[in-house]
C-alpha cells in the first residue's frame, strides 16, 4: 500500500495548470462539469490503488 | 509648444538650445535615443560608457513623478552595478524576503525567497522607479565628467521619423521651434504608448486584459507593517478583487486594488473613494496619501524589434502586466544585451547582423516573461466559471497542503532568460558542467577572494578559467578577450555554480555576462570559432 502525496510532485505546475484551463475554453459550464468528471476518471485509473484514491476522497472534503 | 503630459519628480535636465538648432542642415549623430525613461537612459549610459556618442531626446525635462515600476530584480541590479550605479540603488532600497498569501480573511500560506548566499546583490529590492532613474542619471553625469559623449535634451519631442537605409532623419519639436537631426541608429526607449512606432506603423500584437488597478502610495503615520509582500485573493474587506501591499523607501507602502473593467477612474480616483477602500482595509491606522493612479495593462509585444537601423529597446517593444517585476527588469536586459552589440557594430567589429541577434534573444526573454505574466494575471482574475472554481480549488488546498502552493499564482518573480539554442551559442563542451551556467544563461554571481565574480567579468570578452592553465594575452579580430584566471575547490559556491563535477573549466562570456561556450580545457581554435560565433561573424 502506498500513501497520497500531498507534496509537491508536478513537474510543472505553471504548464499544468495553465492546459487545464486552456483545456475550458469554449465549454459550456455543463460540458466543463462533464469535463472535469472523465479527467477525474481518468486520473483514478491512472492511480488505480483503492487506499490512495480513498485518502484523496478524504483529502479533498472541503 | 511642447505641454508637459506629466508632474515631475525630479527635474534634471531643462531645456536648453543646441548648436544643431542653428545648423544649415540637419547634424548627424551616430546613435539617437528617443525617450529619458529607464531604458533610454540605461542605453545612453551603456553606449556612452563605451565612448560611443549618443544624443537622448526627452519632451520632458526630467523624471516623472509616481512609483510606477517599485520592484528591481537582482539582474537588473546586476546590469546597474555593471554601470557603476547597483550600489546606490541597493542602498536606498527595501529588501525583502518574505511574502505572504491570503484568501478572503485567511491566510493560505507565505513564502520566503530564501535568497541564496554568495551574491553581490539580493534577490529583489523595491524602490520607487524616480529614484531608481536618478541613480541612472547620476551615473551619466559622473561619466560625462570622465569624458562620456553623453547629451540629454529636455524638451525635445520627436514629430516625425523617416527612415533610411543607413539611418533616420528626424524632426524635433521644442519650445524654440523645430529643427532637425539624423543618425545612423534610433534607439527608441518611449514606452508603452511608443510615438516611435505608431510613427512608423508598426504592429503590436497580443493579449488586452479587461482590469483596472487602482495604486495608491501611501504614508504610514504609525509605520508598524512588516517588510513583507502582502497579496490577497478575494479580500474580506472588499476593496479590491485582489489586492497588493508592498513596502517601498521613505515608509511608503505600494496599495494594489484591483477594481474591475467598467469603473469611472475620475470617481474611483477621488480621495474620499481611494480612503473608502484603504480604510476597508487597512482598519483603524493613520496614512496619508502620496500618489495614486488607475492603470490597465496589456501582454503583448512587437513582432519584431529591430527595423533596420531603428531599434526598439523596453516597454515599446513589449509590454506584461505588472505580476512578477518583468517591465522594467526586462528593458534594463535589452538595453544589457543590445549594448555592447550596438558598440561593436558602430566600431566595425561584427557585421550588421549581430543585432539580428538582439532582435531573437529579446523576443525569447519578452515571451518567457508574456507567458508568465499572462498566466499570473489568469490566475488572479479568472476569466470564466470553471477558472474561478479551479483557482479558489487552489487556494482552498494549499492552506492545508503543501503540494498546492507551487501552483497558486500570484505573480512568478523576474529572472533573467537563458538563451537555449539560439544562433551566437557556441559549444557547451564541459562534461558534468552545472546546468545554471550552461551555454546561453547569464552567469550566477560567486564570492571570490577578493569580492565577487560579476565584478571581473562584464564590458568585454571574458575567458574566464577554472583550475587551467591559458595563454595571458588572448586576442580575435582585434576583439580582446580579457582573462579571468581562478582557482576554485572543494565545496565552494564557484566549484557549485561553474564546475559541477568537472574537474576544470573554460567559460566563454559576453560582454553582457552571458555563457557563449564552454570547455574543459583551453583549445585555442575552439575559442576562436566561439567568438566569431558569439560575434555573429559566422553566417547565422
Amino acid at each position: 500500500m502506498s500513501d497520497l502525496t500531498l507534496t509537491p510532485n508536478l513537474e510543472s505546475a505553471d504548464d499544468f495548470y495553465a492546459a487545464l484551463i486552456a483545456a475550458h475554453d469554449g465549454l459550456s459550464d455543463e460540458e466543463s462539469e462533464a469535463f472535469n468528471a472523465r479527467l477525474i476518471l481518468i486520473l483514478a485509473n491512472q492511480i488505480g490503488d483503492q487506499s490512495v484514491l480513498e485518502a484523496a476522497l478524504e483529502a479533498a472534503k472541503a | 509648444m511642447i505641454h508637459d503630459r506629466y508632474q515631475l519628480a525630479f527635474k534634471l535636465y531643462p531645456y536648453a538650445r543646441s548648436a544643431d538648432q542653428d545648423a544649415d542642415s540637419p547634424v548627424h549623430h551616430p546613435v539617437i535615443v528617443v525617450g529619458g525613461g529607464p531604458i533610454g537612459l540605461a542605453s545612453a549610459l551603456d553606449l556612452g560608457r563605451q565612448g560611443i556618442p549618443v544624443v537622448v531626446l526627452d519632451d520632458h525635462e526630467g523624471i516623472g513623478q509616481g512609483s510606477r515600476a517599485i520592484c528591481f530584480s537582482k539582474r537588473c541590479l546586476e546590469i546597474a552595478d555593471r554601470y557603476g550605479c547597483g550600489q546606490p540603488m541597493v542602498e536606498k532600497g527595501v529588501v525583502w524576503n518574505l511574502g505572504k498569501v491570503f484568501h478572503d480573511d485567511r491566510k493560505v500560506y507565505e513564502f520566503n525567497l530564501l535568497p541564496e548566499e554568495g551574491h553581490k546583490y539580493p534577490a529583489f529590492i523595491n524602490l520607487q522607479q524616480p529614484y531608481f532613474e536618478r541613480f541612472l542619471f547620476e551615473q551619466i553625469k559622473a561619466e560625462q565628467a570622465r569624458g562620456a559623449p553623453i547629451e540629454i535634451r529636455g524638451k525635445n519631442r520627436v514629430e516625425a521619423i523617416t527612415p533610411e537605409a543607413n539611418g533616420v532623419t528626424l524632426e524635433i519639436d521644442t519650445p524654440e521651434g523645430p529643427y532637425k537631426l539624423s543618425a545612423d541608429w534610433l534607439i527608441a526607449c518611449d514606452g508603452a504608448g511608443s510615438p516611435t512606432r505608431k510613427m512608423l506603423g508598426l504592429d503590436f500584437e497580443g493579449r488586452v486584459f479587461e482590469d483596472n488597478f487602482l495604486i495608491a502610495d501611501i504614508r504610514m503615520v504609525n509605520d508598524e507593517f512588516p517588510t513583507e509582500r502582502w497579496f490577497w485573493f478575494e479580500p474580506h474587506f472588499k476593496s479590491g478583487a485582489s489586492t497588493l501591499l508592498h513596502r517601498q523607501p521613505d515608509g511608503i507602502w505600494r496599495v494594489d486594488f484591483q477594481i474591475g473593467w467598467d469603473v469611472d477612474r475620475a470617481e474611483e480616483l477621488k480621495e474620499e473613494n481611494v480612503r473608502a477602500r484603504l480604510d476597508a482595509m487597512l482598519g483603524d491606522v493613520e496614512y496619508e496619501i502620496v500618489w495614486t493612479s488607475i492603470y490597465t495593462f496589456q501582454c503583448r509585444r512587437m513582432k519584431d524589434f529591430r527595423h533596420n537601423r531603428v531599434i526598439f529597446a523596453g516597454d515599446s517593444a513589449h509590454q506584461v502586466s505588472p505580476f512578477g517585476a518583468r517591465g522594467a527588469n526586462s528593458g534594463m536586459q535589452d538595453v544589457d544585451n543590445l549594448g555592447w552589440k550596438l558598440g561593436m557594430v558602430i566600431r566595425g567589429e561584427a557585421p550588421e547582423r549581430l543585432l539580428d541577434s538582439y532582435n531573437e534573444e529579446r523576443i525569447h526573454g519578452a515571451d518567457e516573461n508574456i507567458l508568465n505574466s499572462t498566466r499570473s494575471t489568469d490566475f488572479i482574475t479568472p476569466k470564466s466559471r470553471v477558472s474561478h472554481l479551479f483557482r479558489n480549488a487552489v487556494l482552498d488546498l494549499a492552506e492545508r497542503y503543501e503540494f498546492a502552493r507551487p501552483i497558486v499564482n500570484s505573480g512568478r518573480l523576474s529572472v533573467p532568460c537563458t538563451y537555449d539554442g539560439l544562433s551566437l551559442n557556441g559549444p557547451d563542451a564541459l562534461t558534468g558542467g552545472p546546468a545554471r551556467t550552461r551555454v546561453g544563461s547569464p552567469c550566477p554571481d560567486a564570492p571570490i577572494d577578493d569580492g565577487f565574480l560579476l565584478d571581473r567579468l562584464g564590458d568585454g570578452f571574458v575567458l574566464l578559467t577554472l583550475n587551467t592553465e591559458v595563454p595571458d594575452r588572448l586576442e580575435v579580430d582585434g576583439i580582446p578577450i580579457r582573462r579571468v584566471a581562478l582557482s576554485a575547490g572543494g565545496r565552494d559556491a564557484l566549484s557549485d555554480r561553474y564546475l559541477g563535477s568537472a574537474r576544470a573549466a573554460v567559460y566563454l562570456i559576453r560582454p553582457d555576462q552571458h555563457v557563449t561556450a564552454r570547455w574543459e580545457h583551453y583549445d585555442a581554435a575552439a575559442v576562436t570559432a566561439a567568438l566569431r560565433t558569439a560575434c555573429a561573424k559566422e553566417a547565422i
